[in-house]
């Protein structure tokens, strides 16, 4: 027999796109370039930079117990371990983890976002309205971005230095108190907001992550939303703590 | 008027096996011929419509590994009408212990097409029906269940056994959907080509046999032709002949009407369902009728002013100025009689000027009591949705103010004349679903349209069909065979021929008036004087159409007012062909009633002397040939319905 | 009522299409926003213009083929309805209203306000079923589904395929849509087996079509006129991880 179905017709059936490598395909790894892959990945170095967020507060924080302590505490760090381990070797290798995490964090952020872009070349012409939470894509992205730069300066201005008035070699509670002086209020202003972008980053970013993890449930979602509203604002008032007590004095 | 139409040689059904019922399918499906698997992909099919029947059909075809071509207008296969069915799918599976069977089933359903339905399909509708559960559930579909898990039943359409399967109220969505993603599984697997957005506008007919459609891509205006071993049509029911309807705005008879033309015979064409409780129009932009369930009138009360003219608000009308005509005409039915009868009764009081609402079409369907008697909350549970759906389309809360019900168009009995086989006059050529006229006679039960669906499209087409196709290997037909040129030629033509008239009437202002004609006169009840005028209005607004329509733009590009005009002219023949049947079948069955055949007390007189046939329909371009078949029941007894 | 449309054209796929005012007067309140734009057409079409595309079919909420984002809102102001089922009494005399399409890469207008969605139907096809062929169906009432099941998953099941989310998410993603199949079949018995490759391939289809990735805004399911919930996504996103983890 044969084949007896023809059909006349100029313009093509319309081929279904195919996807690159499927996931099923890809190795073990790579599978986690599908865009919720790539939500995962953000989630879980997310959720890395979270804990050394609150770490990094809770040491802050011991600025209020005085110089001694909070040198102290800075010295600790450079030292975990100890004696056997060399000087640093534990931060060096924590500060490795957080550069990784940064980098696949801010990887699948920006193809996420180069995605989402392509995903609507036209936009629409009356505003489109906000029903849910749909500006957190804009807090999140160009807030991610402000962050970013914040976090270089910091680095440059408490670890490196580099940017800091007292100079890479005064103790870190000189540094911090310096920064902060009164005189220089515009960079205590500058800190708070970035911390408070940082306090928005959370706030969406905690309760995504949870939802990109799995866990997000009808019924659990009014308690994810207050914890994560919570400790948004909890880092926030810890961080802002600081070169609040600074600048009207509590810290000299 | 000249002679409207006549008489040829009765036809029979000749696939039906003789001896007991129960044997039937068994016996049948032993007898066909069969196809072998190797075979099966160099034979091609082609399936017309995405709803339960065609969507299953095409999806069974392409397991069995013919190499199936599938069509529907709509943008998606998952958009056929099917999607809108509410109430549920029957099935004789017994679960309650209640004293169902495949034989109650199938009585229930002859009786309730008062006696005008085929003993043999009905038969094997009833067996097939137990299949459907089962095939359904496999694929997902979330049926309600009880605590303990299992498949839970209602009871549906006046039977007293709870056969009814159901997904709140959303069953033909579920079931659709349960089809559609069963099609898009062999899409994937390559056995089915999937065309949506095409609408079948010609059947191809090679030496008198069935062999592919002509078909116009919606969004480039193409015609195409395709050309298969066979054809089977699933393209759903015709209920838009009467402009507004429950049915979808899309529903069309063109692609039926099309293969009627080419020779297939046409039955039963004026057996129509109305349905007693949609809401009402409420002003003349109306488009389309939307169905409240049917359980409303558990616990509503119809009524209207006892005076003519009456415009007082609901309220304001005292108990006594009342009229609570269902009670008081059928004291032992009450508000519970039968749709036909509800439906009937509720256009005579409008006729008589007693209606409420916008144009005095509509009745109050009243919950003041329900609510006094079981309390708002009880009220609440039961019909909440729907009493939200009430009030989004009027504005009004039916809390508050009763709601307001008219009877609207909901389903066609009629359809393409098909054997036992599901094939129709024309070989190769089969019709399933609402399309055909198989099971329901001149009245279908509720909860049974979406079991014929599926029953055909995943059971009994796919059995019959291997019959034909093993005839195979078939001639091949090229696109510049003869036959396919001329049905291509006639296509393009036509709409050409639309396109030229440019005159000053908008498609849609033909279609509402042809609509109200048939309302008027081929709807609840109909009489001689009546459908002779429908007649004559219907050959002067089709002469009018073909000189004054409008039809905007041309036909490569995407033009919804080209494929509205091309389905109103298939229309406007139907309905001559509609008002014919009805005008010659002078007795009242089912959907059907002819006041000149009445009890005394007004109630629909069957003719089983005269009329206990199908009226299968030859076009002929002139006065159509009338063949009948007729029914002879073996194993139920012919019985008169009465609800006083 | 007296309203003012603005409507966007588009001739077809190929052309760069533009905002459009129209000034219609007599609105009934009780019209539908397509009876509405119904009565524009007719009159259009008898003042020799080319009458507004838009997609529509049943007109009662259930078969996802309209498809309007009103002043913004896919489907309009209100809140679990479709463009279908939206009244003129939702708005004032003197409104301006704009109409728009769909906007996303993955669906392509065909003409005015009708899209190309047939990406859904591939993602469908990529594995949105379960593999039950006619005929090998074991007995209904064989496996118990418990009733919570059976009820999640249903409401699951109710997407009409609309693309409301799509039109709705400021990332143009697809996942609301995706994950209520996902999760429609997820909590079924019959649609264990093939669960984790089901999630995987339908994932991988969503993005080959071009629609962007989810931010768990919420967008969606604030417009979704069958009110699809969000877990539907993070259920999906449970069974995908642990489809790669394998
Ligand atoms: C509001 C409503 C509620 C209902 N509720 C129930 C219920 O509770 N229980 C019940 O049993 N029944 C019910 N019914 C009846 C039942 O839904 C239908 O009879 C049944 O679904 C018809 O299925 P089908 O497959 O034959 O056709 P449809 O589902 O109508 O499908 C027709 C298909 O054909 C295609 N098509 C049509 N013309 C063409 C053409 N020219 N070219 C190409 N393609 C074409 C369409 O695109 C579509 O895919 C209801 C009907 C309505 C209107
Ligand atoms: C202080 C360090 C940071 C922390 C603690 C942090 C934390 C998080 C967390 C927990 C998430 C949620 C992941 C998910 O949605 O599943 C997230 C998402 C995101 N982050 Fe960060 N992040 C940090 C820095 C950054 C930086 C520097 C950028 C940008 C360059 C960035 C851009 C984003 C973006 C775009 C998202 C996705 C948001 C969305 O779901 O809409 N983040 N972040
Ligand atoms: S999830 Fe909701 S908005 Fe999206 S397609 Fe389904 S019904 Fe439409
Ligand atoms: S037209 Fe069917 S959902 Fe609106």
């Amino acid at each position: 027999m044969r084949d007896v179905s023809s059909v006349t017709r100029s313009t093509p059936v319309a081929t279904r796109p195919r996807p690159k490598t499927p996931s099923s395909a890809a190795g073990p790894l790579k599978r986690y370039r599908s865009s919720v892959g790539r939500k995962v990945v953000m989630a879980v170095t997310g959720a890395i930079l979270f804990l050394f967020v609150i770490t990094h507060m809770l040491g802050d924080l011991k600025a209020f117990l005085g110089r001694e302590d909070f040198n102290h505490y800075s010295y600790w760090l450079r030292s975990v371990g100890a004696p056997a381990l060399p000087h640093r070797v534990f931060l060096s290798s924590l500060e490795a983890g957080l550069v990784v995490a940064v980098i696949l964090h801010i990887w699948a952020a920006v193809s996420l976002a180069r995605q989402a872009r392509r995903a609507r070349p036209v936009r629409y012409a009356a505003r489109p309205k906000v029903h849910e939470n749909g500006y957190a894509t804009y807090v999140m992205r160009y807030g991610g971005v402000v962050i970013l730069l914040f976090v270089i300066w910091h680095l440059l201005d408490l670890t490196f230095g580099a940017v800091n008035p007292k100079g890479e070699n005064a103790t870190p509670y000189d540094k911090v108190i310096a920064d902060f002086d009164p005189a220089r209020w515009y960079i205590t202003l500058f800190y708070i907001v970035a911390v408070i972008l940082v306090g928005l980053h959370l706030r969406h970013g905690l309760f995504s992550a949870v939802q990109t993890l799995g866990w997000g449930r009808q019924g659990r979602y009014p308690a994810i939303r207050l914890v994560a509203d919570v400790t948004a604002a909890l880092v926030v008032l810890g961080f802002v703590a600081v070169p609040v007590g600074v600048t009207i004095g509590v810290l000299k | 008027m000249d002679e409207l139409f006549t008489e040829g040689a009765p036809i029979e059904d000749t696939k039906a096996p003789e001896g007991p019922l129960e044997e039937c399918w068994d016996k049948r499906r032993f007898g066909g011929k069969l196809v072998n698997p190797a075979n099966r992909r160099k034979l091609s099919v082609i399936v017309v419509g995405t709803g339960l029947a065609g969507g299953s059909a095409a999806a069974t075809l392409g397991e069995l590994g013919y190499q199936v071509k599938s069509f529907c207008y709509q943008d998606s296969p998952r958009r056929a009408h099917s999607i809108a069915a509410q109430g549920g799918i029957n099935a004789a599976k017994n679960y309650r212990n209640d004293g169902d069977s495949i034989q109650r089933l199938f009585y229930d359903t002859i009786k309730g097409g008062d006696y005008r339905s085929r003993e043999s399909n009905v038969y094997r509708l009833a067996q097939v029906s137990v299949e459907i559960i089962d095939q359904c559930v496999a694929q997902g579909v979330p049926f309600a269940r009880d605590y303990g898990g299992l498949l839970d039943t209602r009871s549906f359409g006046g039977v007293q056994v709870s056969r009814t399967f159901y997904a709140r109220g959303q069953t033909g969505q579920q079931l659709l959907l349960g089809a559609y993603q069963a099609l898009e599984r062999q899409v994937a697997a390559g056995t089915v080509q999937m065309f949506a957005r095409h609408e079948m506008l010609e059947l191809i007919v090679v030496d008198g046999v069935a062999r592919g459609i002509v078909a116009r891509d919606m969004v480039t205006g193409e015609i195409e032709t395709h050309t298969a071993d066979a054809v089977v049509l699933a393209s759903g029911g015709y209920g838009n002949v009467f402009f507004l309807s429950t049915n979808a705005k899309g529903c069309n008879v063109t692609a039926t009407w099309r293969a009627h033309r080419k020779g297939a015979l046409f039955a039963n064409p004026c057996f129509t369902q109305i349905h007693p409780t949609c809401i009402p129009p409420s002003g003349d932009h109306q488009s389309k009728l939307t169905l409240m369930s049917e359980s409303l009138r558990n616990d509503g009360r119809v009524w209207v002013p006892a005076k003519k003219g009456d415009t007082r608000k609901a309220a304001d009308i005292p108990e006594d100025e009342r009229d609570y005509y269902l009670e008081r005409i059928y004291p032992s039915f009450g508000n519970l009689v039968p749709r036909d009868i509800a439906s009937r009764a509720a256009k005579n009081v409008c006729d008589e000027g007693r209606g409420v609402g916008p144009g005095g079409l509509g009745v109050y369907l009243d919950f003041a009591d329900a609510i006094a008697r079981l309390g708002r909350d009880a009220v609440a549970a039961k019909y909440g949705n729907l009493f939200e759906m009430y009030e989004r389309i009027t504005g009004e809360d039916p809390f508050d103010v009763p709601m307001r019900i008219y009877p609207a168009v909901h389903y066609t009995m009629g359809g393409l004349w098909v054997d036992y086989d599901l094939q129709s006059t024309i070989p190769g050529l089969f019709v399933i679903g609402e399309a055909n006229f198989s099971d329901h006679g001149a009245n279908r039960l509720g909860a049974s349209a979406l079991m014929q669906g599926l029953a055909d499209g995943y059971f009994v087409l796919p059995n019959t069909i291997s019959d034909y196709l093993a005839k195979g290997p078939f001639e091949k037909i090229g696109e510049d065979h003869e036959a396919v040129v001329e049905a291509r030629e006639a296509v393009d033509s036509r709409i050409e021929k639309l396109l030229s008239i440019d005159g000053d009437r908008t498609p849609d202002s033909f279609h509402r008036e042809l609509g109200a004609v048939m309302w008027e006169y081929c709807g609840m009840e109909r009489h001689e004087v009546g459908l002779l005028k429908a007649i004559e209005r219907i050959r002067e607004l089709r002469e009018e159409f073909w000189t004054r329509v409008k039809v905007p733009g041309e036909n490569e590009e995407f033009n919804q007012n080209l494929e509205k005009a091309g389905r109103i002219a298939d229309f406007f023949e139907l309905a001559e062909l509609m008002c014919i049947d009805a005008l010659h079948r002078e007795e009242s069955c089912g959907g059907h009633f002819c006041t000149a055949s009445q009890t005394p007390d007004g109630e629909a007189l069957r003719d089983d002397e005269r009329f206990a046939y199908v009226a299968a329909w030859e076009y002929t371009g002139g006065a159509p040939v009338l063949h009948k078949e007729d029914l002879e029941y073996e194993n139920v007894k012919m019985t008169q319905r009465s609800y006083k | 009522m007296k309203l003012t449309l603005k409507i966007w054209r588009q001739q077809n796929t190929a052309d760069k299409g533009r905002m459009v005012s129209y000034e219609l007067d007599d609105v009934s309140p009780d019209m539908s926003f397509l009876e509405m734009l119904d009565i524009l057409n007719e009159r259009l079409i008898l003042e020799d213009e080319d009458p507004v595309a838009f997609d529509h079919d049943c007109r009662e909420g259930i078969c996802g083929m309209c498809s309007l984002v009103i002043d913004g809102t896919p489907h309009g102001p209100e809140k679990a309805t479709t463009t279908c089922q939206l009244h003129m009494r939702k708005f004032k005399d003197g409104d301006v209203i704009t109409i728009e399409p769909w906007r996303a890469r993955a669906f392509p207008v065909i003409k005015d306000l009708v899209v190309d969605r047939t990406a859904f139907d591939r993602i469908i096809q990529a594995g949105g079923y379960i593999s039950a062929p006619t005929g090998s169906a074991p007995e209904a009432a064989a496996i118990p589904v418990p009733k919570d099941d059976a009820n999640d998953a249903f409401d699951a099941a109710t997407c009409i395929g609309c693309g409301a989310c799509v039109a709705a998410c400021p990332n143009a993603s697809a996942m609301l849509f995706t994950a209520a199949k996902i999760t429609h079949l997820g909590l079924l018995p019959q649609g264990q087996p093939e669960r984790y490759d089901r999630v995987t391939a339908m994932v991988d289809q969503m993005d080959a079509e071009g629609f962007g990735g989810c931010t768990n805004t919420g967008e969606c399911t604030a417009v979704c006129p069958k009110g699809i919930p969000l877990e539907t996504i993070s259920r999906l996103n449970a069974d995908l991880l642990k489809a790669y983890r394998g």
